[in-house]
């Protein structure tokens, strides 16, 4: 009795929580699909309504021409930092977490102070543009990996850390007797290893480059250099009266995240809680 | 000579990282303070003291761009917290549709930040927007969220929430995970009634989620940027100014040892904020 009006309870409580998450979360990303497809003039009046016509693949490829087709372009630039930077974000991230963990030693005082500035310190701006100008990187994509490298090793080297701790330094000591070297004993038996956190860091530190402005605004100026998140930024302004356009982008900016999340949802989950749980 | 063996764990391990890390995070980061105290184009530094600092606390559109940083950050990070432990508990108590709930409450912590300023700009459009026409239905006059000077900085801070807020709910969700049913069935065999589990049980158990809540919230407040620009742009006027687009915006007049000035005054707010609230958060913890 008691049992039944519980589960009631909670399907009514559950029927009430989904339909304010519509409104809340789904309703906008429906208002952004719908504006994506509509007419200029319909989409101008900026109304919560179904279109009247849809105008799905005019408006994609006008979004994709416009500018000499910038945003293939973006697209192309975009990957190209956030595979470079994630790949060395791995393997940078994991070697220093497996010293850190497998060897004390006074050094590491140093290295957890370094990652506590890294997570907590913001940017020191202008002056990384005249480190980056100072060392012929200013401007270009390469600059920008190794950008997006400083400023995500803090949270790499945290997350392979406390990883490296469950295995057992037996295989190492495995392997060393068998007269591997130590990058040997690092790439070969390690690294393999650590796929599950890897591919967490993979998942989490991608979407965070390629969903990132500011470093590309700052540090990456330039028509050609142009990445993802800028061509809304600079549709902004000439899609003043396109705003079907501008939202088609967004919409195409919008679909990546939304293939990883629903591929890679536990990955992630255990990526942004890593952390929360010991404090 | 006694050969010693080599570490297995050389130390060449961390120096691609360091190298990196160093060149590109701490060299600029100490530079900054040397910067600020210049009038700078780049190439040529001239010392001026601490004129850049006596600007920036003199001229009120700055000192404007302080207070309204250390409004946002609080007013998210309240929020975010204290949202984020209501939504975390609902969804952990078993209702209807449970998994798909948590996922419509996370998706917008991966979306494009720029992507939903402009959606939110336009929906808080002041006579054409949706969120105006819905108030307009049930006979409330909807305020001009974005372009009103006294509220801007709030609605730029609600859309922030609303993009942020799933986030806490997860880290909240993990560290409920983490509580032993136990306390609750014997505070229950006590005689606890839901509302003292929640404040006895739930929020004391639940505080290393809360301090990281609290902790990533403050600092990404404190930070903020790319949300802004996407709205409001600091406007209008500088009402909704916070320093990270004060930093922006010296940087693109070209006043470079004041923009690195600003970024100084952030990097101790931060500090100023954060350790202390880490040390107490540690100290705390000891206690109990």
């Amino acid at each position: 009795m008691s049992l039944r009006r519980d589960a009631t309870r909670r399907r009514t409580i559950g029927i009430l929580a989904l339909l304010v998450a519509t409104v809340v979360f789904i309703l906008p990303f429906i208002f952004i699909l719908f504006m994506a497809v509509k007419t200029k003039q319909e989409a101008a009046l900026f109304l919560f309504s179904w279109p009247s016509e849809w105008h799905f693949w005019q408006n994609l490829v006008d979004v994709v021409q416009t500018r000499n087709y910038m945003l293939m372009l973006a697209y192309f630039n975009s990957i190209v930092i956030t595979v470079g930077a994630v790949t060395l974000l791995v393997i940078f991230g994991a070697m220093v977490g497996y010293v850190l963990q497998r060897r004390p030693s006074g050094w590491n005082k140093l290295i957890y102070a370094c990652i506590l500035i890294g997570l907590m310190v913001p940017p020191a701006i202008v002056p990384t543009i005249w480190v980056l100008q100072a060392i012929g990187l200013f401007k270009t994509i390469h600059g920008m990996i190794l950008i997006q490298v400083a400023y995500g090793l803090a949270f790499s080297v945290l997350l392979y850390r406390s990883f490296i701790g469950t295995i057992p330094r037996d295989l190492d000591e495995a392997a060393i007797i068998d007269g591997a070297k130590s990058w040997q004993v690092f790439f070969k038996v390690i690294l393999p290893l650590l796929k599950p956190v890897t591919v967490t860091l993979i998942v989490v530190q991608s979407i965070a480059i390629f969903n990132d402005f500011t470093n590309p605004l700052y540090y990456l100026p330039g028509k050609e250099n142009v990445t993802v998140q800028l061509t809304l930024f600079n549709f902004q302004s000439q899609f003043q009266s396109q705003y079907n356009l501008l939202f088609m982008n967004i919409l195409l900016v919008t679909i990546p995240p939304l293939f990883v999340f629903i591929f890679f949802n536990r990955q992630i989950v255990a990526g942004m809680t890593s952390g929360a749980v010991k404090g | 000579m006694a050969s010693r063996r080599p570490s297995p764990y050389p130390y060449w391990f961390v120096l691609p990282a360091a190298v990196v890390f160093v060149t590109l995070f701490l060299v600029p980061t100490i530079a900054s303070f040397w910067f600020s105290l210049t009038r700078w184009d780049l190439f040529a530094a001239e010392f001026i003291g601490w004129d850049n600092y006596r600007q920036f606390f003199k001229e009120p559109f700055l000192i404007q761009g302080l207070t309204n940083t250390l409004i946002y950050a609080v007013v998210t990070s309240g929020a975010k917290t204290v949202l984020g432990l209501m939504l975390a508990v609902l969804l952990t108590s078993g209702i209807w549709m449970q998994g798909f709930l948590r996922s419509v409450v996370f998706f917008p912590v991966l979306v494009s930040t720029i992507g939903v300023g402009i959606t939110f700009a336009a929906l808080m459009h002041p006579t054409r927007g949706v969120i105006n026409l819905g108030l307009e239905s049930i006979g409330i006059d909807g305020p001009a969220w974005l372009s009103d000077p006294a509220l801007a900085l709030y609605s730029v801070a609600m859309i922030d929430i609303w993009k942020g807020v799933g986030l806490a709910t997860l880290i909240y969700i993990a560290g409920l995970a983490a509580i032993s049913p136990e306390y609750y069935e014997a505070s229950r065999i006590d005689g606890a009634t839901r509302w003292q589990q929640f404040w006895r049980v739930t929020v004391p158990l639940v505080r290393p989620a809360t301090v990281t809540v609290v902790t990533l919230s403050l600092i990404g407040g404190l930070r903020s940027f790319d949300i802004i620009w996407a709205t409001t742009r600091g406007g209008p006027g500088f009402a909704s100014d916070v320093l990270a687009s004060v930093i922006y915006k010296q940087y693109q007049a070209g006043f470079y040892g004041l923009a690195t000035a600003g970024n100084v005054i952030l990097f101790l707010l931060i500090a100023v904020i954060i350790l202390p609230l880490t040390y107490w958060f540690n100290k705390r913890e000891v206690d109990l």
